[in-house]
């Protein structure tokens, strides 16, 4: 491929990522707009029609800018005040930012495009801007096989009668009829009447006036778009050929004569969800990372002064101490501010919501107010792009499944409308997403019946609440009576946590009968650098993660108690602490017994707080996380490792793992083992 | 160990193979020497908790933690403290389609040598045993036997990941 080849195909990366934005920035827009008219909006939204519609053009891509196009013209009207924004209109807008989405993607991933059938819509488009506001109030287009050139009939008769002074605005007719030319077969004829004898002839006017005969599959508004520049020097009558069947002969590669898909078939499989290789970051990180470098060659260049040969005495010394602090200062912001570059708002995510819920509670017939919190936490890129579907699936689930028709709440004794509450926020080291709803709850009889008619338990199992309540993740599970629209579309939640997981989370459900669900996801920040407290065992360096910490006590002999024979708790003002043996839950040492012990580290992960026996506290520190995976692997109850300041490794410990694993351990080792002391490992003894 | 067998030297295509060759247990072991990254004096690694005996633990070589496993324990034989002469070989790994940085350690180094790849024999199958071998092929030279290590293997286990089985469990 030449050059050019490559480059187009950088245009075009750039060309998708910025329209996908421009959507969904017409959406947001169109969806503030239904809370009531806003000049400014509606200002933001033709823009963001426009420019798609300009790139579209660029790229070729002739269905999107036409579509584009009578977008604009639509939203012109509004904005001009010509229409008044109505529920009806919002609505149609929203189903163009669908469909204008799907072709979108359809070009992105190489697919036919033509499956996604503008042609009703675009009618619809058309038919609001003629007939004013109280356009017509078409049906929802069918998903049906339809020819998507309908609108483009078999061709036009134009009529173009310039003015006469129309070349003295510098057109030329040869030029549109060049023009039309390119659209399809064009029959010329000029009508000579207007011309008058020779003597009489100024050259400057313009006295000639024709009709063309355009055939093709070509929209009224292409035709509009090549007289753009004269409309206002000329009488033009633009009038369909007639009611003959479009004869193929598409201008556009893109515009395939039938549509094949029924469109509703592809709905939902449209989201953008392909990780996008670059990262489009505010001019304002970027200066701030200016800046920061900028700084640290200052604090360099002052370093570098005190590098002669003079005697170290106090006032050198006491440079040397400024330029280090500083130094320090300057690198924690510069990595602040590199980390700041891959991370994005979740209201990236979050955005798309409002829309869901205002088109599914119309679909189901409920009342949903939709609250969100957290906008602004903000989470790695690559998590967020990978994020989107499982809370989608989440949100539709809830407001299928979760929240009840108003008739339903009425009797129930809530208020008519729910609520669906979509929160983000750090906990520990990690971003708890939360999807709530005040709805019904989940139906755990149902769910176990559910489970054993699918053959996912046996009669005879007996569940705990817990565990019923886990079985909507199995896979293959779905309770949904009939598939709907909405959910019970066999994507199930076992989908959702596999994605979760596969992001490093965890998702968790919690269930209230009568009084709603709440289902939450735990990601990891994946920030490369992180808080940490360097602790001892056994002699050798670990980090906790300073957010997970809760507190550090001496251990008093008396607070130490035994459960059962077996499990060392301890009692902190009222609380009963589970206690693990860090060393020997690390293979470091063969364990000791915790009222011997000097340190507890009290530390929560998953919502469950952990005693930890830690040998010594050493200073609190921010280390640099190294992947353990990239040359071994995952290891339980690690996040990772990293490099100390002597170059010795320590790992950093991963609470909730941990405490998994000392749950595993302590439960899978014999009843008559010893007080938290696991059944022997393989490698334990190894490092001893 | 039940996935895959051992690739009997299979890249013929050179006329010769360069060895990198270490003892181990009195023996002589190779690699090929275009998978060495680089030869280390022993330092004591970090452990890993609930990993294989062999898994001696990480170390830090420039910022990349990489683990380090005990090619005597590996093999099979008795542990032995580390000495003077210990090193540790830092591989290039393919594991699946990843490329891992993992080090072994060995008694000593030994040479490098051109071995003609006709000299390089399949290693003798013994019928049975415990899945495929980490030897690769047997390289006779004029005074001394060499076995080639399948590089790939060192690290593997039942279901391919180190911590696979215990992440698993």
């Amino acid at each position: 491929m030449s050059d050019l080849g490559t480059l187009q195909l950088q245009l075009m990366g750039t060309f998708f990522e910025e329209s996908f934005e421009g959507l969904d920035h017409l959406e947001t827009g169109l969806l503030k707009l239904e809370e009531g008219f806003d000049a400014g909006t509606v200002n933001d939204i033709f823009r963001a029609a426009h420019s798609i519609k300009g790139a579209a053009g660029t790229f070729g891509f002739g269905a999107i800018t036409e579509f584009a196009h009578d977008m604009e013209t639509l939203l012109d009207a509004v904005r001009g005040g010509a229409m008044a924004p109505s529920a009806e209109l919002t609505a149609m807008l929203l189903e163009s930012v669908d469909i204008l989405r799907r072709v979108l993607t359809a070009h992105r991933d190489g697919s036919d495009p033509a499956a996604h059938d503008v042609g009703p819509l675009r009618r619809r488009l058309q038919a609001a801007v003629k007939g004013g506001a109280g356009g017509p109030k078409a049906p929802a287009p069918p998903a049906v096989i339809h020819a998507p050139t309908a609108e483009k009939a078999g061709g036009w008769n134009i009529d173009f009668r310039p003015h006469r002074v129309l070349l003295e605005s510098g057109n030329e007719p040869w030029r549109l009829v060049r023009e039309l030319e390119q659209m399809g077969t064009l029959a010329i004829t000029s009508d000579l009447t207007g011309l008058p004898p020779l003597a009489d002839l100024v050259p400057a006017c313009c006295y000639l006036s024709w009709r063309y005969r355009l055939e093709g599959a070509v929209t009224r508004a292409q035709i509009e778009d090549v007289f753009a520049w004269v409309i206002d020097d000329c009488d033009l009558v633009i009038a369909p050929l007639g009611e003959q069947p479009a004869v193929a002969a598409p201008t556009a590669a893109n515009e395939a004569p039938a549509a094949r898909a029924p469109v509703a078939q592809a709905a939902r499989k449209d989201e953008p969800d392909s990780p996008l290789a670059s990262l489009r970051v505010g001019i304002d990180k970027i200066d701030f990372l200016m800046n920061m470098v900028g700084e640290l060659v200052i604090t360099q260049s002052m370093l570098g002064e005190l590098d002669d040969d003079g005697p170290i005495d106090e006032r050198r010394l006491g440079r040397i101490r400024d330029g280090l602090s500083q130094l320090a200062r300057n690198s924690r912001a510069l990595q602040e501010s590199v980390m700041r570059l891959r991370s994005m708002p979740i209201s990236v995510v979050f955005n798309r919501f409002p829309r869901l819920v205002h088109d599914l509670s119309k679909q189901l017939g409920k009342q949903v107010e939709l609250a969100v919190t957290g906008q602004g936490t903000e989470l790695d890129k690559t998590i967020l792009e990978k994020l989107g579907d499982p809370i989608v699936h989440l949100v539709r689930n809830s407001l299928d499944h979760g929240l009840e028709p108003p008739e339903e709440r009425l009797a129930a004794g809530k208020s008519a409308g729910g609520t669906l509450f979509l929160a983000a926020f750090h906990r520990g080291g990690d971003i708890v997403i939360e999807v709530r709803d005040d709805g019904r709850g989940l139906d755990l009889d149902r769910i176990l019946a559910k489970a054993r008619e699918r053959g996912l338990v046996t009669a005879e199992q007996a569940l705990t609440e817990s565990e019923i309540t886990n079985l909507i993740f199995a896979p293959g599970f779905s309770t949904a009576a009939a598939v709907t629209d909405v959910s019970g579309r066999g994507v199930g939640m076992d989908v959702v946590r596999r994605n979760v997981k596969s992001l490093g989370g965890n998702i968790s459900v919690h269930s209230t009968p009568g009084r709603g669900t709440t289902i939450s996801l735990r990601l990891p920040l994946t920030l490369a650098i992180i808080d940490g407290q360097l602790i001892r065992v056994a002699e050798r360096p670990y980090v906790v993660p300073l957010l997970s910490i809760v507190e550090s006590v001496q251990i008093e002999r008396t607070l130490v108690k035994r459960l059962a024979g077996q499990w060392d708790v301890y009692r902190l003002r009222d609380q009963l602490i589970p206690i693990v043996d860090l060393g020997l839950l690390l293979g470091v040492t063969e364990g000791q017994d915790a009222a011997d012990a000097s340190l507890l580290m009290v530390v929560e992960g998953d919502g469950q707080r952990l005693g930890l026996l830690v040998d010594h506290l050493d200073g609190q520190q921010q280390v640099v996380v190294k992947s353990l995976e990239a040359n071994f692997g995952r290891v339980p109850g690690l996040a990772g490792a990293t490099i100390l300041g002597d170059g010795s490794v320590a790992f950093i410990l991963d609470v909730q793992g941990l405490s998994k694993l000392a749950k595993h351990k302590s439960t899978g080792g014999h009843r008559s083992a010893a007080p938290a002391s696991p059944a022997p490992v393989p490698g334990a003894g190894a490092t001893a | 160990m039940n996935e895959g067998s051992a690739t009997p030297a299979s890249k013929q295509s050179s006329t010769h193979e360069q060895l990198l060759t270490f003892v181990v247990n009195g023996e002589e072991y190779g690699v090929d020497i275009l998978r060495v990254q680089e030869i280390r004096g022993w330092s004591t690694p970090m452990p890993i908790p609930n990993t294989p005996v062999y898994v001696k633990g990480v170390i830090n070589i420039r910022g990349d933690i990489v683990p380090i496993a005990d090619l005597r324990e590996r093999l099979g034989l008795e542990h032995r403290d580390y000495g003077a002469t210990t090193a540790v070989v830092v591989l290039r790994v393919l594991n699946g389609s990843r490329h891992r940085i993992m080090g072994i350690v060995v008694d000593a180094m030994s040479d490098v040598t051109n071995v003609p790849s006709t000299d390089i024999k399949p290693p003798p199958d013994f019928g049975g045993g415990n899945g495929p071998s980490l030897a690769k092929g047997i390289a006779t030279l004029s005074d001394k036997m060499v076995t080639i290590l399948d590089v790939d293997q060192i690290f593997s286990l039942p279901g391919g990941d180190p911590v696979a089985q215990e992440a698993a469990a």
